[in-house]
């Protein structure tokens, strides 16, 4: 074989490797879709799950996945704006800095399994807020904030220093700066990310069976009292995932229409993700177009 | 006296605030690195425990293959032989990565080299939105299609090494594929028009020249591919059919750490042989994560070297 | 390039009585890291004169200006040592308020740095943070400080269009508008017409020309003809150290040291 014709037989090879990687995509969404659009319907959406017989829904798991997906973000972001400030614009370069990015990087590598060991251990046990809306969250917040935390660094790190130097030079202090001049500028790169990191959380399951735990109690739709144990409000109270509840009904469910109403519950999801990474799209560069408008 | 001296030699309003703020972003990472060391000294003393206060010892742990940690054996000690699941993630995680590899590596020339328009507009997304579908959907389809799949083939229950390998073959790919990417990306545009000018084809000047300069960032990928692999619980553990027994062929059920661990926490009691036994798996995982991270500096370190 | 004597320094004298001092720096040296980039250098400057620091580039003269109000503390591993005298007292002291301090020795930019925000935003965002909320004073302080940066003509008609929007040459003198609304005493500028067209540029001097009735302005500039344009003193750095200090119209025409001589007619720089 010369080499015009090895040149040619690779060309072909990679475009067939490209056109497998496209159906694979293509067919697992077609599959999940088509398996599961069909059984999604308004009731499908907001009525509970059942145990023994065919027909239970979803409503409660996709509750709870949003509302835990609400308070990870309001307990991580903070947290994680905190974090990527410090690394962004007071790290020095030196060994504590190292072992600040380390800690990161191996945390970000972490399987999330181990994550959710963690938090049952911890939050869980130690801590005693049992399997819980709030033992998940924090779970999930330790799962989240590395990756948010790089995303804002990087985002402020995009930011051109002569911005700073300008609050600097006016009296200003650098957290002022950074606080109301680079954030803002800053802006379209941190929801992106953000957004990004909320599809993350959206279906994640390893973190959550151990400690937002696998059982999705009864809600009283109408009890908005966060500490009445039937609320939906309450973050005391046990709340399996979507994520979680397409696990638990494909590893040990009983139910006669198990596979459906995983299909169901898997097509949401994806949709959901979808929809992240969409959002995500969309508004950074809706916000982007903003800020540097004229 | 004048009252702008006087002025500087007080402390400012932002003084105050600057000081504040550094000590908020210094708790925030704080926060971080305590998490950190709290997640490595939990699971440690938990893992340690079947070693120090149980007794077992650590090489029967590494080398034994009967995992019943309630039973004990004709010696009086309990048995836990960790080995079926570390078979089990180590041959999940070294078959799914040789499967993905060329699968990634072509795909990222093909994005790079061959066709960056339908790279970037077509197969771009679609590594994203692979990136994206939440490991139980993974499980799930690997439990619908491809588990039922292997039985009609190669007969058995179809759960197994195989199923998983498939699964996160799937999962690792757009991970790998990505990093592969942007390894191929980094090489500079004048080592392929050198190459070029020279006479070499397209194929040439990738396999001999483009290829070799991004070896580093590829591996890196890769590694970051096993490391995504070793650690996945779920959907690995909705197909690979949990039985912690040493498999005897790809397609005979099988377990990996995660599996045992994802299925028997909740079953057993704190504190107890069974349940430190799990731990000390946990502590397997946290040691095998640390090491693909080493191991993903050590090849960062080599290749700025080159 | 040759390479000329460090030892050859000559520094003019003021007459302390009759001219007053805005700043002055004793000894100023700059490190980075071990390495010292400006080696004790000592200048008054005289309030509401304008002063131009020439001299090649990584001659020193930047460095020199941004140590004045301290904006070097903000680059890793930069130490300066030695005096800057400003309302007698020790400006690079521990014990003086950096912040404070900044609002009353302000700073413009080699490259035009307006906030992502409106002009009035721009010029009106650290007064606010300093306590000013009034509305009247606040649209005042706008109009002055855009009127004397001679920018307010051409924007006044929209002061809620965003400061990136402008062009090098007003994005400059919004920048100015900005650090003159803090009323400072000292303006020090850092080459602040460097990348700005020609027209702009006499602009921008037309304006500093205006400000020196209020403002005591210390200019940095690779523009020879800049500095004699519109500079009542003129220091002349080579290699870390100011080696001439001297009337502008001296400086240009009869400089008492060889560098100084070389440097200005054009033999090197």
């Amino acid at each position: 074989m010369n080499p015009k014709q090895a040149d040619k037989l690779a060309t072909g090879v990679l475009y067939t490797v490209a056109g497998i990687i496209i159906v694979i995509l293509a067919s697992l969404l077609g599959f999940i879709l088509f398996q599961g659009l069909p059984h999604v319907s308004w009731h499908f959406l907001t009525s509970p799950a059942s145990t023994f017989e065919a027909g239970g829904g979803i409503g409660i798991q996709l509750f709870n996945s949003f509302y835990l997906l609400l308070l990870a973000m309001v307990i991580s972001v903070p947290i994680a704006i905190g974090a990527g400030i410090y690394l962004a614009e007071y790290a020095k370069k030196n060994w504590i800095t190292d072992l600040i990015r380390t800690s990161i990087e191996i945390l970000s590598s972490l399987p999330s399994v181990v994550v959710g060991l963690f938090g049952f251990l911890v939050f869980v046990l130690q801590f005693k807020m049992g399997f819980s809306i709030l033992s998940g969250a924090l779970a999930l917040t330790v799962f989240n904030l590395p990756l948010l935390t790089r995303n804002v660094e990087d985002s402020l790190r995009q930011i051109h220093f002569t911005q700073r130097e300008a609050g600097l030079a006016l009296g200003l202090s650098r957290w002022e700066t950074v606080v109301h001049v680079v954030i803002p500028e800053a802006l379209p790169g941190i929801i992106t990310g953000m957004i990004l990191g909320a599809g993350r959380v959206f279906g994640e399951a390893a973190a959550l069976i151990y400690t937002a735990g696998q059982s999705a109690p009864a809600l009283d739709f109408t009890n908005w009292n966060p500490l009445n144990i039937a609320s939906p409000l309450n973050i005391f109270r046990p709340a399996e995932t979507l994520a979680v509840h397409i696990w638990k009904i494909n590893s040990e469910g009983i139910q006669p229409d198990a596979a459906a109403v995983s299909a169901g519950a898997s097509a949401v999801l994806i949709l959901a993700v979808l929809l992240f990474n969409l959002v995500a799209r969309y508004a950074g560069n809706r916000l982007y177009k903003k800020m540097t408008a004229s | 006296m004048d009252p702008i001296r006087e002025a500087m030699l007080k402390r400012s309003r932002s003084a105050k605030l600057e000081r504040r703020g550094r000590l908020i972003s210094l708790f925030c990472i704080g926060l971080i690195v305590v998490i950190v060391a709290g997640i490595f000294y939990f699971v440690a003393s938990k893992g340690l425990a079947t070693f120090f206060s149980d007794g077992v010892n650590l090489w029967d742990f590494l080398t034994h293959s009967v995992w019943s940690p309630g039973v004990k054996d004709a010696h009086g000690s309990p048995q836990v032989g960790a080995l079926p699941m570390i078979v089990g993630s180590f041959g999940v995680t070294f078959l799914s990565a040789i499967i993905a590899t060329p699968f990634a590596v072509g795909a990222a020339v093909f994005m790079t080299e061959i066709s960056p328009k339908v790279g970037r507009k077509i197969l771009q997304p679609v590594i994203e939105l692979l990136v994206g579908i939440p490991s139980v959907v993974y499980g799930f389809i690997g439990l619908s299609v491809v588990v039922p799949f292997i039985r009609s083939i190669f007969g058995g229950t179809g759960f197994g090494i195989l199923a998983g390998t498939f699964v996160l073959f799937v999962m690792i790919l757009p991970t790998v594929t990505s990093m592969a990417v942007d390894a191929l990306r980094a090489v500079p545009s004048h080592y392929r028009s050198a190459s070029l000018a020279l006479g070499a084809t397209r194929w040439q000047t990738t396999w001999r020249v483009v290829l070799r300069a991004a070896t580093p960032g590829i591996l890196t990928g890769i590694v970051f591919g096993m490391a995504r692999a070793f650690g996945e619980a779920l959907a690995v553990q909705m197909v690979i059919g949990n039985a912690a027994l040493l498999p005897n062929n790809l397609v005979s059920p099988a377990s990996t750490l995660t599996s045992v661990l994802t299925s028997g926490i909740g079953n057993t009691v704190m504190g107890s042989l069974e349940n430190n036994a799990l731990w000390s798996l946990a502590l397997l995982l946290l040691l095998m994560s640390l090491f693909f991270n080493i191991m993903i500096r050590w090849i960062g370190k080599k290749g700025e070297l080159k | 390039m040759d390479n000329y004597s460090l030892d050859d320094i000559f520094i003019r004298d003021f007459d302390r009585k009759t001219q007053e001092i805005a700043v002055e720096t004793e000894d100023l040296r700059v490190f980075y890291g071990d390495n010292e980039a400006i080696h004790g250098v000592s200048l008054p400057f005289e309030r509401y004169k304008i002063t131009s620091l020439i001299g090649a580039s990584g001659s020193g003269k930047s460095t020199f200006l941004r140590s004045i109000n301290r904006m070097n503390d903000n680059i890793d591993g930069t130490r300066v040592t030695g005096k800057i005298m400003y309302r007698d007292v020790d400006i690079n002291s521990d014990n003086v308020d950096i912040y404070e301090m900044r609002k009353h020795i302000g700073m413009v930019f080699q490259r035009p740095n307006p906030f992502a925000k409106s002009i009035y935003d721009n010029i009106t965002f650290a007064p606010k943070r300093f306590g000013e909320h009034d509305k009247q004073k606040l649209d005042e302080m706008v109009e002055t400080s855009l009127k004397q940066a001679a920018l307010w003509d051409q924007v006044k008609d929209d002061l809620h269009q965003s400061g990136l929007s402008l062009s090098g040459g007003q994005a400059q003198r919004l920048c100015i508008a900005r650090a003159i609304a803090m009323q400072p005493d000292i303006l020090l500028l850092d080459e602040p017409a460097s990348a700005l067209d020609p027209i702009s540029t006499s602009t921008v001097e037309e304006t500093l020309m205006t400000l020196k009735d209020q403002y005591t302005i210390i200019i940095v500039t690779h523009n020879m003809q800049q500095a004699a344009r519109i500079s009542d003193y003129t220091a002349f750095f080579y290699s870390g150290k100011a080696l001439e200090y001297d009337e502008t119209r001296k400086i240009f025409t009869r400089p008492k040291i060889k560098a100084t001589e070389d440097y200005v007619s054009g033999h090197f720089g």
